[in-house]
């Protein structure tokens, strides 16, 4: 990991210059340590503490073993929102693998045949990625509007009856899933064409020339070739269902309206331990829990499914 | 290869489409900045009458924007800043100097990117609470700081790594300090991968709202993605004002990107592959 650098050994041939040396690296690096020690480091050393703490305000009262966790998990208080979150954070992933990153594909192997305008239609997919959750999740919110949105005008136009898509209970989650769609699409499609990009203009050609179709091209000869993108856009699309927030609590609130219909770990987790708008209360024990709960979750899955799709990258 | 021409039409008019939808909401969104709550209901897909800035200057003049505008440049360029040089610093020591405990600081930096920050939000509010860092801009700055050093140290490494050790080793032989090798000589060169991890971390930064949520309370220091939900609260009936907030919102982030568009999909598509 480190080479030797031999220039430098030379100069530290007297004790006083190495000294100096010394002092001079450890100043560079003394910042930028003291702000991981502090706010990384500590924090989450401690946010394993907490967790098995009961809690008066900010303050960590009387050590309760698993309590916490046997109540996040089992207790019917909790339990019953944390199941429910689990599962939508499920189907969340679930319908961004098909419907977002399934596009993303599709779009960045219509952009590698390099059409007119392709780089320019790269710039137009990733301008929605670069605004903020809560800039795009207001837009939607007023054009999934049931009486006066853009989206049953549009609908109304072709003849067909909206809804009120964002406060029935069976297409609340799907709308927003959609605004999630619709906001990052452009992120996969374009890890998906730089994977596409590498691929050598020798292998496509010579598929070509075999007779392959595009559909035997994009399926049989490309997708095995970038299935390191794939693996990247596979743990980033996991890691960003589970740690969804910003976007369900812009568009349906901090309790994951209509009914929980929305209601996701991330919202969950942010009411249990900052409270929300109907019980105010502070609960820094169970949101330790359920945050670190939420963080082995994510972090053995990834790891898992890491090690699962690096192994086919090698096998083909 | 008879089929090719039509199956290319094919393709492009599908894209056309996709930039179609991808564009289309954004533009009623601007239009609809120009229109009166009576335009927008009654023809929503009309361009406005007049491209009177009214509703906009009602935000400018009612509502705290240019505040909250101000509090997110702060601490979006204080973050970058720091993040910037302390991770050029710490970097610069680990790939430059061999000393024994380097690989270890580098791991500890790496470390960081392995972390999700924001489920370490509760033991981190408690840590700013107990700093009096809460509900200050500073606390801000720190957090995004300690966010984005993991990235930027990383790709700053990496970077200086591959800088040929001839022109320090000239530098020193020639009497220059160490800080004058590295502020003259070395660092000029690192440029390119200082504004690769400024950008990556600066749209993150900038867009960030759950911090803002925690941390943040008083009016005055909120952050524009933060303003912008007690903006939508307060003008909830008048949705030409809405549309208008939302475009104003939007405007910085999307000049900039449109200025700097290939450095920023490198950017961010490059962080994505670590």
């Amino acid at each position: 990991m480190v080479q030797a650098l031999p220039e430098v050994t030379n100069c530290l041939a007297t004790p006083s210059r190495r000294w100096r040396l010394g002092a001079w690296i450890a100043l560079l690096l003394a910042p930028g340590l003291a702000i991981m020690t502090v706010f990384v480091a500590a924090p989450l050393l401690s946010s394993f503490r907490y967790a098995f703490y009961e809690f008066h305000g900010v303050l960590p009262s009387a050590f309760i073993g698993f309590a916490n966790f046997h109540d996040i998990l089992f207790d019917s208080t909790y339990a019953v929102s944390t199941w429910r979150a689990l599962a939508h954070n499920a189907i969340v992933f679930a319908s961004l693998m098909i419907v977002q990153n399934g596009l993303a594909y599709l779009i960045a192997f219509a952009l590698l045949k390099a059409l007119p305008g392709h780089r320019l239609h790269q710039v137009i997919i990733f301008l929605p990625v670069m605004l903020s959750a809560v800039i795009v999740g207001f837009l939607w919110k007023l054009f999934f509007h049931p009486l006066f949105g853009l989206v049953n005008a549009a609908l109304a136009l072709v003849g067909i009856q909206g809804l009120p898509w964002l406060g029935t209970e069976s297409t609340a989650l799907g709308a927003i899933i959609f605004t999630n769609a619709w906001h990052w699409v452009g992120f996969p499609a374009l890890i998906f064409l730089a994977g596409m990009q590498r691929i050598s203009r020798e292998t496509i050609e010579a598929a070509r020339i075999d007779g392959a179709s595009d559909t035997v091209l994009m399926t049989r000869i490309i997708w095995p070739l970038v299935a390191p993108s794939a693996t990247i856009v596979v743990i980033l699309t996991f890691i960003g269902s589970f740690n969804w927030f910003e976007l369900p609590y812009i568009m349906a609130g901090a309790t994951g309206s209509p009914g929980g219909a929305t209601d996701v770990l991330g919202l969950f987790f942010y009411r249990t331990a900052f409270g929300s708008a109907s019980s105010g209360l502070q609960d820094f024990g169970h949101g330790s829990a359920l945050a670190v709960l939420m963080f082995l979750f994510i972090a053995i899955v990834s790891a898992l499914a890491l090690r699962v799709l690096r192994a086919r990258e090698i096998e083909t | 290869m008879r089929g090719e021409p039509i199956k290319h039409g094919l393709i492009q008019a599908l894209l056309i489409l996709n930039a179609f939808v991808m564009l289309y909401p954004l533009f009623v969104m601007v239009m609809s900045a120009f229109k009166s709550n009576a335009e927008i209901f009654a023809s929503p897909f009309a361009l406005p009458e007049s491209f009177a800035f009214t509703n906009a200057s009602r935000m400018w003049s009612e509502t705290s924007f240019i505040l909250y505008l101000l509090n997110s440049l702060i601490v979006t360029a204080a973050a970058i800043a720091a993040i910037v040089v302390f991770g050029t610093m710490a970097a610069y020591a680990i790939a430059r100097y061999p000393f024994r405990l380097s690989s270890a600081a580098f791991m500890f930096f790496l470390a960081g990117l392995m972390v999700p920050l924001k489920l370490a939000i509760i033991p981190l509010f408690i840590q700013l609470d107990s700093l009096g860092l809460i509900d200050t801009r500073l606390g801000l700055i720190l957090v995004y700081t300690a966010m984005g050093l993991p990235s930027s140290v990383f790709i700053l490494t990496g970077f200086l790594r591959t800088l040929p050790g001839e022109l320090e080793e000239s530098a020193r032989i020639e009497g220059a300090s160490e800080l004058r090798i590295m502020l003259q000589v070395m660092l000029p060169l690192a440029r390119p991968a200082m504004v690769i991890a400024a950008i990556q971390n600066a749209v993150p930064i900038w867009n960030d709202f759950f911090f803002p949520l925690v941390f943040i309370s008083s009016d005055r220091l909120k952050t524009l993605p933060q303003g912008l939900t007690v903006f939508m609260g307060e003008y909830n009936t008048d949705w030409g004002v809405l549309f208008a907030g939302l475009t104003l919102a939007a405007l910085p982030i999307t000049l900039v990107y449109i200025a700097l568009s290939r450095q920023f999909i490198a950017g961010l598509t490059q962080g994505a592959g670590k």
